[in-house]
């Protein structure tokens, strides 16, 4: 069966605007997807018929919005295959996430100088400046893994960074900049080797393919729903539950206790524990009707779509004039999301001449500094792909490339 | 199209054309601006005197105009004429396309009213500016609008 883009796209209410009077051509869902009719009513209906707030009330509402609120966790613990519901913890995005796992499991691991921490060049910097914190409140040392020229990890001296200091690896699962996707299971086993925790950002690969948590092998992944068709202000930290069992708390305060006196307080078991304070609960049903719907497409299914687009995008740009791609040059081991240059004309310009005719795309550094540094420019264009990405909006972006040259030729 | 009030040829023509690009010696003050939303940079240099600004970046078309109208615009000029005109630029920037330009005080720089009513492109218009006015305090001199007397023109 093809996978039907025009059925999709009419589940986007967004795609029957306009931007700058042309059709909107959304290129930039690897910085938040567009949400279909489904998520949008899943939200309007909880806030319309059963508003209460979560885990404390007897009450018929607030008894319907802690089921529906802990039916989106268990659909989320069930579309990444975790061991049980208990293992999902509600952040507000990935950054919280990653922060809890720097914050809670650094604290667990009890990080003294002399240990060590990995992470690598391709990194959000939510997966870097976390890790850099934590190094100078307990005086461990960072190090990293750097990029191969084509885009990918370079792990020729995987033994040397994961060594027995190695305490904890955390590495991104799909590059947010490069589209790269990394085969993790050769940190995971030397890792295990070791006896040093695995972390993975998989904020880019769990809404465009298959993740399995338990086949993957790592200790905890950290997602967004915001990129994967939910609503803002949602994130996911995936933990094994033992892990989890184990983590002192990151906020303190409502919901996270078991006792709480004057003197002192316990804490809940997983995942309340990391849950301080009235959750974004309608962002977490959301999230559960978004799952629904990516389940109803088969995430094998959007992952082929979406390689079909990019080796679309790929050849389509490679026959740009004074266009560089940066990362994989074919869609092995890449996801969705294309940067490049264009050569003598900054991202900003690239952007803002593509808007006008209505093809957004991202600009900048993507919260991704260093891997802009490794490739040698400050900033890039980036177009990323998702399940309503058409071959004729690839086309649109390459007459809006064909448009800046003119511009600034 | 709309981008024509963004791209004016004068900007195109100094992005193209920088003047007095480079950083240069002898100079008092020297300040390093980021942008840090797009990593925009900027380096820009003078001596108390302002016999020179000197400049050195890496950033978009506006960006980089802006840096090459403000030399053209204020080299040799007094710290209080500098404050003037950098009063009006600010003015002009942050007026969201409701400012009326003066093309006496602004000269080139007027072809960068259309960046106004681009809210994301305004920051770039004004980082080698706002680079300046730490240079220039950097070197002892302020060229902040507290400078500027009244009825000196600057900002309407």
């Amino acid at each position: 069966m093809t996978f039907d883009v025009a059925r999709v796209r009419a589940d986007f209410p967004i795609f029957e605007r306009e931007v700058n009077g042309h059709p909107l051509v959304y290129l930039d869902s690897a910085n938040t997807s567009q949400k279909p009719r489904r998520v949008l009513d899943a939200m309007r209906v909880h806030h319309e018929r059963h508003n209460g707030n979560v885990s404390r009330s007897v009450h018929t509402l607030g008894t319907e919005a802690t089921t529906a609120y802990e039916e989106a966790r268990a659909k989320i613990a069930a579309f990444v295959n975790a061991g049980t519901p208990d293992e999902i913890v509600f952040t507000k995005n990935s950054t919280e996430a990653l922060n809890l796992i720097a914050h809670s499991a650094g604290q667990m691991l009890a990080l003294k100088p002399g240990d060590e921490i990995v992470i690598s060049e391709m990194e959000h910097h939510s997966n870097i400046v976390p890790w850099q914190l934590l190094c100078e409140r307990t005086g461990a040392t960072l190090r990293w893994f750097g990029i191969t020229d084509d885009g990918r990890l370079d792990l020729s001296d995987l033994p040397g960074l994961v060594n027995e200091r190695t305490r904890l690896v955390s590495v991104v699962h799909m590059s947010n900049t490069l589209g790269t996707i990394n085969d993790v299971s050769g940190i995971v086993a030397r890792a295990r080797e070791v006896g040093a925790l695995v972390a993975l950002d998989c904020s880019q690969s769990v809404p465009h393919l298959p993740v399995d948590v338990r086949g993957l092998g790592v200790d905890f992944i950290a997602f967004t729903g915001h990129k994967m068709l939910g609503p803002t202000g949602i994130g996911v930290l995936w933990g094994r539950f033992e892990l989890l069992a184990k983590m002192p708390p990151f906020l303190g305060g409502g919901s996270m206790i078991e006792t709480v006196t004057m003197g002192g307080t316990t804490y809940a078991a997983p995942p309340a524990r990391f849950e301080a304070g009235t959750p974004p609960i309608a962002e977490a049903i959301g999230l559960g009707a978004a799952v629904d719907y990516l389940n109803e497409l088969g995430m094998a299914e959007i992952h082929q779509h979406e390689q079909d687009i990019t080796a679309y995008a790929l050849k389509t740009l490679s026959d740009v004039p004074g266009v560089r791609v940066f990362g994989p040059a074919t869609p092995e081991g890449r996801g969705g999301t294309l940067s490049f240059a264009v050569d003598g004309v900054h991202p900003h310009d690239v952007g803002q001449v593509l808007d006008a005719l209505g093809v957004e795309v991202r600009v900048g550094h993507h919260c991704a500094k260093p891997t802009c540094a490794r490739f040698g420019v400050p900033a890039m264009t980036r177009a990323s792909f998702y399940i309503y990405t058409t071959t004729d909006e690839i086309d649109a972006l390459a007459r809006g490339l064909d448009e800046v040259r003119k511009v600034f030729g | 199209m709309m981008l024509d009030a963004l791209y004016q040829e004068i900007i195109l023509d100094h992005y193209k054309h920088p003047h007095g690009r480079g950083l240069r010696d002898p100079y008092d003050g020297e300040a390093h601006h980021v942008n840090p939303t797009c990593g925009d940079e900027i380096t820009v240099r003078v001596p108390a005197d302002f016999s020179d600004i000197s400049y050195d970046g890496l950033g978009c078309s506006i960006s980089q105009a802006s840096a090459s109208v403000m030399h053209e615009l204020l080299v040799g000029k007094t710290a209080g004429e500098i404050a003037v005109v950098h009063e009006a630029f600010v003015a002009l920037m942050q007026g969201r396309g409701q400012v009326e330009p003066d093309e006496d005080v602004l000269q080139d720089a007027i072809a960068f009213a259309g960046v106004a009513k681009f809210p994301a492109r305004v920051k770039c218009a004004l980082l080698p500016w706002m680079a300046l006015k730490d240079a220039a305090a950097r070197a002892g001199v302020d060229v902040s609008a507290e400078q500027v007397p009244e009825g000196t023109g600057g900002a309407r």
